[in-house]
């Protein structure tokens, strides 16, 4: 029998041990986008210029791709967690639903179009 | 009736007034949110036009970065895309200034209401001060 909540000690089930997840990860993924990010608007704003050629052969370096691609894992998890937060806190029941439904589909696509940018520049197809 | 000013006003539906603390919270939320949507937009465009070659980042970059004279809607779009670019690094140090201050909240720590307020101000300044710095540098190089 668990001693959490009167619901878990009727059940006998006690807590799942996820509930610090999402928490857990919004935090982690912070601390990954501190070095992530700074690193980027550095780098960044420390190019000669923006044309094409320069941040090609700034993002063919094998160093910027792997730090970009870890980029994009850490702050699109990052964001996907906060924007899941704020969706829940304003909508509620069926709005809710397909605003998560539609969170999901935006990171994910918006992810899947970052990394094949950066593969496909890291391995000079362009 | 006499009240102690060193003590917290508890929090009521109608009965408060604006501190550091509360505008910080949801400048977190709001810049939060602009970095999340025109933020990584905006990145993951600039990406996929560097991927899509030469041509493609030439006609980007003519809207977004450098109207290389040209009058008109290219002028206009670079124009707001420098506003938005200062407003975006500002909204990162931001969020990365009261993201720090909640990992510091988180274990227990600035919760004494002068060090509380001292800290939330201080992420407003901190973000101001190094947009400030990082701007003015870019424009002098």
């Amino acid at each position: 029998m668990g001693t959490g909540t009167n619901i878990g000690r009727v059940r006998g089930l006690g807590s799942a041990h996820h509930g610090a997840m999402h928490w857990w990860r919004q935090r982690l993924t912070a601390g990954g986008n501190i070095v992530t990010m700074v690193w980027f608007v550095v780098s960044l704003f420390r190019l000669p210029t923006l044309d094409h050629a320069s941040v090609m052969t700034w993002l063919q370096a094998p160093f910027n791709a792997v730090m970009m691609l870890l980029l994009i894992g850490s702050v699109f998890y990052h964001f996907r967690l906060g924007l899941q937060t704020v969706i829940e806190d304003y909508q509620h029941e069926g709005s809710r639903f397909v605003a998560i439904v539609l969170l999901n589909f935006y990171t994910i696509a918006l992810a899947a179009i970052a990394v094949f940018s950066i593969l496909k520049i890291a391995f000079g197809a362009a | 009736m006499a009240r102690n000013p060193g003590r917290p006003l508890s929090p009521h539906l109608t009965i408060w007034k604006w501190g550091p603390h509360m505008l910080v919270s949801i400048l977190h939320r709001a810049t939060g949110v602009a970095l999340a949507t025109g933020g990584a937009m905006l990145f993951t465009w600039w990406l996929s036009a560097i991927a899509s070659g030469p041509d493609a980042y030439a006609s980007f970059s003519r809207y977004v970065i450098d109207a290389d004279g040209a009058g008109g809607l290219p002028m206009v779009t670079t124009l707001l895309a420098k506003i938005a670019a200062v407003g975006l690094t500002w909204a990162f140090f931001q969020h990365m200034a009261t993201g720090v201050r909640h990992l510091v909240l988180d274990v227990g720590a600035g919760y004494e209401l002068r060090t509380n307020r001292m800290f939330a101000k201080l992420t407003m300044v901190a973000s101001t001060v190094l947009t400030l710095i990082l701007w003015i540098w870019a424009w002098r190089n």
